[in-house]
């Protein structure tokens, strides 16, 4: 993985030092909470429902055992005793002390992290496949970019005071687990006819009050020009996006008032200008010299299949249920990706304990050379794991909570910290993750479900990504009560697409009901080995609705 | 007491007089001295300033395009950008432009809602005269401009990236 070297060390000493300054100075009565405001957001520090909340950057979602270290250090030092990971592969630490945040931004520096950008109207932390490096459909390694990316944003002049936030995703592979599609900026690489790498820039995509799937800008840009052409992009938002109004603000807004085709000429004539003889046109040299931090690790040579491993497979029942759901192919013969699931009923989603991650830690070290990545579904994954190690990781994971076999079923939810942590939800999320995971406890109907992503967001946010859930949650206030809006039908990956809601909105206590009569809809109209959103999109929504409001839905409309 | 301003990473008394909103009425008659002058002014007045034969400046809101005043640069001693709120950041992109795409080489000042925190930012894309909004302190502000010592990506100020620098460090230390 990237390590720092004296000029990135430097930089982030620098930050602490000015944040350590600048919240002094707030202390101090000499900073209005105006002023402080976008300074604490960009270290990702809110302030939140119980206490300032703390996010802190994991670029690309790649830890190292000895980061995971620290950040159970720092939950159980400056938090109480957990961390909270999210679907743009960070973490956040839900009480930490605003007097002591400078001393936690310290302590991520010795181990190489921060929390710059993690919030505020700027270019945030740059996100990426979680099997980058091992999948077998991968035309590059999207790290190297993704580094040069991360460098390139972090502290830009220009786009520190943006209209509003910016996200940017990166993807490496021929299938998209980025969700290139739904970011403010989607880079997709793809080979030209002639063989060449480049990048098929999307723009305009994301989730939020007004979900959009995003534009293809351009086809084809030489990856030598991926940082003349986002500051194009970024160049002509800053100008342009609106600040009159914070939900008309993002860079979607813009190229849905401009259309596409306007929007992409003012890039491209901006671009046409700036990038002539720039410096930031990217050298082989510096992509070489990023890239040598990502080269494959020290594989053996194994023999694809592992007979251990399939013994036990054959022996254990429970085993081989966790490994269909929670190991994933690797293009190394004899190995495996692993995922170590965050989503245990009655456990928040996503969330880990500084026990878990230290124990997370150790088998990173044992099993997968030292390395993790952070699921954008919430989840740790150990990329590069022998099979013949698969069994005794399993037990270890089972030992600690960490092997629901759960992976792409519907109590793999995605969901965000919702009404019981955030200030801006306006309903609880969490448990009604629960209340859904224990009505669909029982395994065997589980699987016979099959593959379906159930997201829960606590508000228009979507921190959760509701919209792209195949059923989707959204809480909603009414009159101050907290009600959920249900959609179904949306889908992440190249054929992303948003989920229709079904109808009126439904109280708490009716929701583990409403998503089984979805279910029971699905079961009685599917075909064999039809996915929960294949059928909806052949049938459309209609059936689901008579399933779940039946006459009610006249009462709820009287 | 007079007004302060950041020039030339020293402090001095400012002459320039901003003149229209939210900085006084542009109808009256201009005050003796140095003026700065909002965009319409300056299209609508351009003889009438000359003939003053006293240092003209420009001021841009946000919106304005600095390609409205990229023919004219040459008569202006000070280029300003103004920041009704810190956090519209407009104006960075505005200075950025003038510089390179216009080649503005003189006084380029910011002012208005601008704060010691926003002055390493300011300084990298090509301003390089800033008053503070009346409560901050310019002289404890200036140490803020060597808050970093490290750029990663390049800007105005220099516009080569640390990853050619990089590369330069590695062939020597090789």
């Amino acid at each position: 993985m990237y390590r720092y070297d004296s000029y990135d060390h430097a930089l982030v000493a620098e930050r602490v030092a000015q944040f350590r300054d600048q919240t002094r100075r707030y202390l101090a009565g000499e900073l209005t909470d105006d002023e402080f405001r976008p300074l604490r957001l960009q270290n990702g520090l809110y302030i939140q429902r119980h206490a300032p909340m703390l996010r802190v950057a994991v670029p690309y979602g790649l830890l190292s055992s000895r980061q995971l270290r620290m950040l159970a250090h720092i939950a159980r030092k400056h938090d109480r005793g957990y961390g909270h990971f999210t679907t743009r592969q960070n973490i956040q630490y839900n009480w930490p002390r605003l007097e002591e945040t400078p001393d936690i931004l310290a302590l991520l520096a010795e181990v190489e992290m921060h929390a710059i950008q993690t919030s505020g109207n700027c270019i945030r932390n740059i996100t990426t496949d979680h099997f980058a490096g091992v999948a077998a459909d991968e035309i590059i390694d999207p790290r190297p970019l993704a580094e040069i990316l991360r460098q390139w944003s972090t502290f830009h002049p220009e786009f520190a005071y943006l209209p509003r936030k910016f996200k940017i995703a990166l993807n490496g592979a021929e299938a998209d687990r980025a969700a290139v599609l739904l970011h403010d900026i989607g880079l997709h690489v793809i080979r030209n006819a002639s063989g060449e790498t480049g990048l098929r820039v999307i723009v305009g995509g994301g989730m939020g009050r007004t979900p959009i799937v995003g534009h293809v800008i351009r086809e084809f840009l030489p990856w030598r020009h991926m940082l003349t052409y986002c500051e194009a992009i970024l160049r002509v938002y800053n100008r342009y996006g609106r600040r009159d109004n914070i939900y008309k603000a993002r860079i979607k807004i813009l190229v849905k008032a401009l259309g596409i085709e306007e929007f992409a000429r003012q890039v491209e004539a901006e671009w046409e200008i700036a990038r002539k003889d720039s410096p930031a046109i990217i050298t082989q040299e510096e992509f070489d010299r990023v890239a040598a931090h990502f080269e494959p690790q020290a594989y053996e040579s194994l023999p694809e299949m592992d007979a251990s491993y399939v013994q036990s497979l054959a022996d254990s029942r429970s085993f081989s249920r966790w490994a269909e759901r929670n190991v994933h192919p690797h293009r190394r013969a004899g190995y495996a990706s692993v995922t170590l699931s965050l989503k245990k009923t009655g456990v928040p989603p996503g969330d880990a304990t500084d026990a878990q991650m230290d124990f997370v830690a150790d088998l990173a070290d044992r099993y997968s050379f030292g390395e993790l990545r952070v699921s954008h579904e919430q989840n740790l994954i150990l990329a590069d794991v022998r099979k013949r190690d698969l069994f005794a990781l399993w037990q270890a994971a089972k030992s600690q909570g960490l092997a629901t076999p759960n992976v792409g079923l519907l109590t793999n939810i995605v969901c965000c910290p919702g009404g019981d942590f955030c200030s801006l939800a306006n309903a609880k999320s969490i448990p009604i993750a629960e209340a859904i995971q224990r009505r669909f406890d029982d395994l065997d109907y589980l699987h016979d479900i099959g593959e379906l992503d159930l997201n829960i967001s606590g508000c228009m946010n979507s921190c959760g990504h509701h919209h792209i859930g195949h059923i989707g949650i959204l809480g909603v206030d009414k009159q101050g009560a907290e009600f959920y809006q249900v959609s179904i039908g949306g889908r992440q990956g190249n054929q992303a697409a948003l989920g229709q809601v079904i109808g009126p909105s439904f109280a708490a206590s009716d929701m583990p009901d409403v998503v089984a009569k979805l279910i029971d809809t699905y079961i009685g109209e599917r075909h064999e080995d039809e996915l929960f959103v294949d059928t909806v999109q052949r049938i459309g929504v209609a059936p689901f609705k008579a399933g779940v409001y039946g006459n009610a839905k006249e009462v709820a409309h009287a | 007491m007079p007004e302060r301003v950041i020039r030339g990473r020293r402090v001095e008394n400012d002459v320039w007089q901003a003149i229209g909103q939210p900085h006084g009425d542009a109808t009256q008659p201009l005050p003796q001295g140095p003026v700065l002058v909002p965009l319409a002014y300056w299209r609508e007045h351009r003889d009438l300033l000359a003939a003053r034969r006293q240092p003209i400046g420009v001021w841009l809101a946000p919106a304005d395009d600095p390609a409205a005043i990229a023919d004219d640069l040459g008569r202006f001693s000070v280029v300003a950008i103004h920041f009704p709120k810190f956090t519209d950041g407009r104006g960075y992109s505005t200075a950025a432009l003038l510089r390179t795409r216009y080649g503005y080489r003189g006084e380029l000042r910011a002012f208005g809602d601008v704060g010691r925190d926003q002055l390493f930012y300011l300084a990298r894309c090509g301003f390089d005269s800033f008053k503070l909004a009346p409560h901050h302190d310019p002289e404890a502000a200036l140490a803020s401009f060597t808050d970093f010592s490290v750029r990663y990506q390049g800007s105005v100020d220099d516009p080569v990236p640390l990853f050619r620098k990089r590369a330069v460090a590695g062939r020597i230390a090789r």
